[in-house]
C-alpha cells in the first residue's frame, strides 16, 4: 500500500483520537495552572491551585482521607486477588473439563455495571430488610448482622470487599492464562526430583508468574486510583457515611461540579493532575521493577 | 496469552504420551473442586438474588427477605419499565453503545489495515501514538472534554457521547486488529491488485472477511465498558430523556428508595443485555479480557 493511500485509511481514526482523546488529555494539565472565574479562564497562577489543595480546608482533610481510601482499596484488592485469586487459578489449572466453565462463571460479575453492583449490595446489605442480615439472624449469628454500610469504621472495608467480589474473575482469568503458558516439563521435572505441589509452586511456578502478577498489579492500581461509579452508587458523591467511603474521583467530581467555588475548575484540575501523576508514576515504577525482574529470570 | 490466539479456534494441543496424564492430576483434588464450586455459588448468588427478588412484591421482600419468588410477580417490571422511564433509558443506552461501537470499530479497522501494511517510520510513530491511548486515564480529562463539547455544541447530545466513546475505543481496537492484519499474507492483496482492484476494494472484499474474528472480538468487548460507563453521561447530559441506563438508574433509585422490588427490576433491566451478550459471545469476551496480557 502506498503511504498516501494509507494516510486516507488512518485519517478518520487519527482525527477522532486526536480530537476527543489526545487533545483533552494534553490540555487537562494546563487548566490547573490558571485561575478560573466560573467558566472563564483568568491569568496564569503557576502552582497556586496545587498549593490550595495542600493548605486550604476542606482539602487539607479531604485530600489525604480520599487518597488513603484509594490506597486501602488498592492494597485490599491486591491482597485478596494475589491470595484467593491466585489460589483459585492454581486450583483450576489442569482441570481441563471444568476450567473454562468456572472461569466464565467467575467473570460474570466483572461485566455488570459498577452502579448496578453498588445498588445491588446496598439492598442486599440493608440492615433491616436485607437478605444477608436476615440469613445471619436465622443461623444464630445475630451479633454479626451489622449495619455494614452505615458504620463509618466498617464501610470502606465493605466497599473493598464488594469490589474484589466483582473484579476477581479478571485476575483468575489472567493468572490462568499465565499458568497455561508455563511449560509442563518444568514442574514435571521438579516432581520427578521429589518436589511436592507446594515446593513446585514456590520454586518453579511462582517465579514464572511474576510478570503476570505485575501486569495485574499495574491494571489494579489504575483501576483502584480511578474508582468512581461503585463508591458513587454506595455512598453518593460525598462518600457516606460521613466521608468514610470518599475517594479521589468523588472529591474531584464534587470540587469540579458541586462546590460553587468560582475557581472550581482550577482547583479540581490540580486535583486531576495530581491523580494523574500518582497513576502514571505508580504504573511506571511498577513496570520498571517488572522489567528488571524479567531480565533476572531470563538471564 | 497473546492477541494472536484470538484469530481462530485454538489448534488442538499436540497429543501427549499417555504417561503424562497420570502426573498432571488437578491440584487440590476433591476438596479443590468443592472449594471452586462453592466460590462459583458465592460469585453468582447475589446476581441470582437480584433476579429472584425482582419477581417478588415489595411487601414480600420486607416481611421475608429470604423467600422464594413464587408465584412470580411482574408488577415491579411495570413500575420500572414504564413509570420509572427505564424503557427510555434502555433505548438511549442501545443508541449510544451501538453507535460508539460502530464508529470505533470502523475507523480502527481501516487504520489497522494501513498501519499493518505501510512500511514507514511515520506510521510506526502514529501507531505508537494510538497505543499510548491504552494507558490514558481519559476520565480525568472530563473538564477539557466538557469545554470541547460546549464549543462544538455537543453538550446534552447522544451523538457527542458516541464520538467520545468511539475515540476512546480506538487504541484497544487498533491494538487487537492491527496484530491480526499482520498475520494475513500479502500475496492475497498482490493478486487482487493484479486483477485491477483498488485499495478500498481490496480492503472491503478481501481483507475484511479475513479479519472478521478480530473485529467481532473488539466490537463485543468494547460493548461492555460503554454500556456501563457512568461519569461521562452524568456530566455531559442534562436532559433526562437522553440518559442512558446507569445515570437513569441513579434517578430511579433516588425516586424509589423504599420500593426495593422495583429497584431490583431496574437493576435486572440494566444488566440483561450484557448477560445476553455474554452468553452469545463468551469466547470473544474472554479473549478480550486476556488480550492485554501480551503487552
Amino acid at each position: 500500500m502506498r503511504r498516501s493511500t494509507g494516510l486516507l485509511f488512518v485519517a478518520p481514526a487519527l482525527l477522532l483520537f486526536g480530537m476527543f482523546l489526545l487533545y483533552p488529555m494534553l490540555t487537562a494539565f494546563s487548566y490547573s495552572f490558571f485561575s478560573w472565574g466560573g467558566t472563564a479562564r483568568g491569568g496564569f497562577v503557576g502552582l497556586d491551585n496545587f498549593v490550595t489543595l495542600f493548605t486550604k480546608p476542606p482539602f487539607t482533610t479531604q485530600v489525604p482521607r480520599a487518597l488513603l481510601h484509594n490506597v486501602l482499596f488498592f492494597a485490599g484488592t491486591m491482597l485478596i486477588q494475589n491470595t484467593v485469586g491466585l489460589g483459585i487459578a492454581f486450583l483450576l489449572y489442569r482441570r481441563n473439563r471444568t476450567r473454562r466453565a468456572l472461569q466464565t462463571l467467575y467473570a460474570i460479575p466483572y461485566l455488570v455495571s459498577p452502579i448496578v453492583i453498588g445498588y445491588l449490595w446496598t439492598l442486599l446489605l440493608s440492615p433491616n430488610f436485607g437478605p444477608v442480615n436476615t440469613l445471619l439472624g436465622k443461623i444464630g449469628l445475630e451479633s454479626l448482622a451489622l449495619p455494614w454500610l452505615g458504620d463509618p469504621d466498617l464501610a470502606i472495608w465493605v466497599v473493598i470487599a464488594i469490589s474484589v467480589w466483582q473484579w476477581i474473575g479478571f485476575p483468575v482469568l489472567l493468572y490462568g492464562a499465565a499458568l497455561g503458558g508455563i511449560p509442563e516439563e518444568l514442574s514435571e521435572a521438579a516432581r520427578v526430583d521429589g518436589a511436592g505441589h507446594w515446593d513446585t509452586f514456590r520454586r518453579i511456578t511462582f517465579p514464572l508468574l511474576v510478570p503476570a502478577i505485575g501486569t495485574v498489579s499495574v491494571l489494579t492500581f489504575i483501576f483502584a486510583m480511578e474508582a468512581f461509579a461503585l463508591p458513587y452508587a454506595i455512598g453518593g458523591s460525598i462518600g457516606n457515611p460521613a466521608g468514610a467511603t470518599d475517594f479521589m474521583s468523588l472529591l474531584f467530581y464534587r470540587t469540579a461540579f458541586d462546590s460553587g467555588d468560582p475557581n472550581a475548575i482550577g482547583v479540581s484540575s490540580a486535583l486531576a493532575t495530581l491523580l494523574f501523576i500518582v497513576i502514571f508514576g505508580g504504573a511506571l515504577a511498577a513496570t520498571s521493577v517488572l522489567r528488571r525482574h524479567e531480565q533476572k529470570i531470563t538471564a | 496469552m497473546s492477541a494472536t490466539e484470538i484469530r481462530t479456534r485454538p489448534s488442538p494441543p499436540p497429543v501427549r504420551p499417555q504417561r503424562h496424564r497420570s502426573v498432571t492430576k488437578p491440584v487440590g483434588g476433591t476438596i479443590g473442586s468443592v472449594a471452586l464450586w462453592t466460590y462459583a455459588i458465592l460469585a453468582l448468588l447475589p446476581l441470582v438474588l437480584m433476579v429472584t427478588n425482582s419477581f417478588r412484591t415489595n411487601a414480600e421482600l420486607v416481611t421475608d427477605p429470604l423467600g422464594a419468588p413464587w408465584p412470580p410477580n411482574g408488577q415491579s417490571y411495570r413500575v420500572a419499565w414504564t413509570d420509572g422511564s427505564m424503557a427510555r433509558y434502555f433505548v438511549n443506552s442501545l443508541i449510544i453503545t451501538f453507535g460508539a461501537v460502530l464508529v470505533s470499530t470502523t475507523v480502527a479497522t481501516m487504520a489497522s489495515y494501513a498501519l499493518a501494511r505501510v512500511k514507514s517510520r511515520w506510521f510506526r510513530g502514529i501507531e505508537a501514538l494510538f497505543l499510548s491511548g491504552l494507558m490514558m486515564p481519559i476520565h480525568l480529562a472530563i473538564l477539557p472534554i466538557f469545554y470541547l463539547f460546549d464549543a462544538l455544541g455537543l453538550i446534552d447530545s447522544r451523538l457527542g457521547l458516541i464520538l467520545l466513546y468511539g475515540a476512546s475505543g480506538v487504541p484497544f481496537s487498533i491494538f487487537v486488529i492491527a496484530t491480526f492484519f499482520r498475520q494475513v499474507p500479502a500475496e492475497l492483496e498482490e493478486a487482487a491488485a493484479l486483477d485491477g482492484a483498488n485499495a478500498w476494494q481490496t480492503f472491503v472484499r478481501i481483507m475484511l472477511p479475513l479479519v472478521r474474528p478480530a473485529v467481532v472480538t473488539v466490537a463485543v468487548f468494547r460493548f461492555v465498558p460503554i454500556w456501563n460507563d457512568f461519569l461521562f453521561p452524568l456530566v455531559l447530559l442534562r436532559d433526562e430523556t437522553k440518559y442512558p441506563l446507569p445515570v437513569g438508574l441513579t434517578k430511579f433509585f433516588a425516586e424509589n428508595s423504599a420500593n426495593y422490588s422495583a429497584i431490583f427490576a431496574g437493576l435486572v433491566i440494566t444488566t440483561i443485555p450484557l448477560i445476553v451478550l455474554f452468553l452469545l459471545a463468551t469466547r470473544q469476551i474472554v479473549a478480550g479480557l486476556t488480550a492485554g496480557m501480551s503487552k
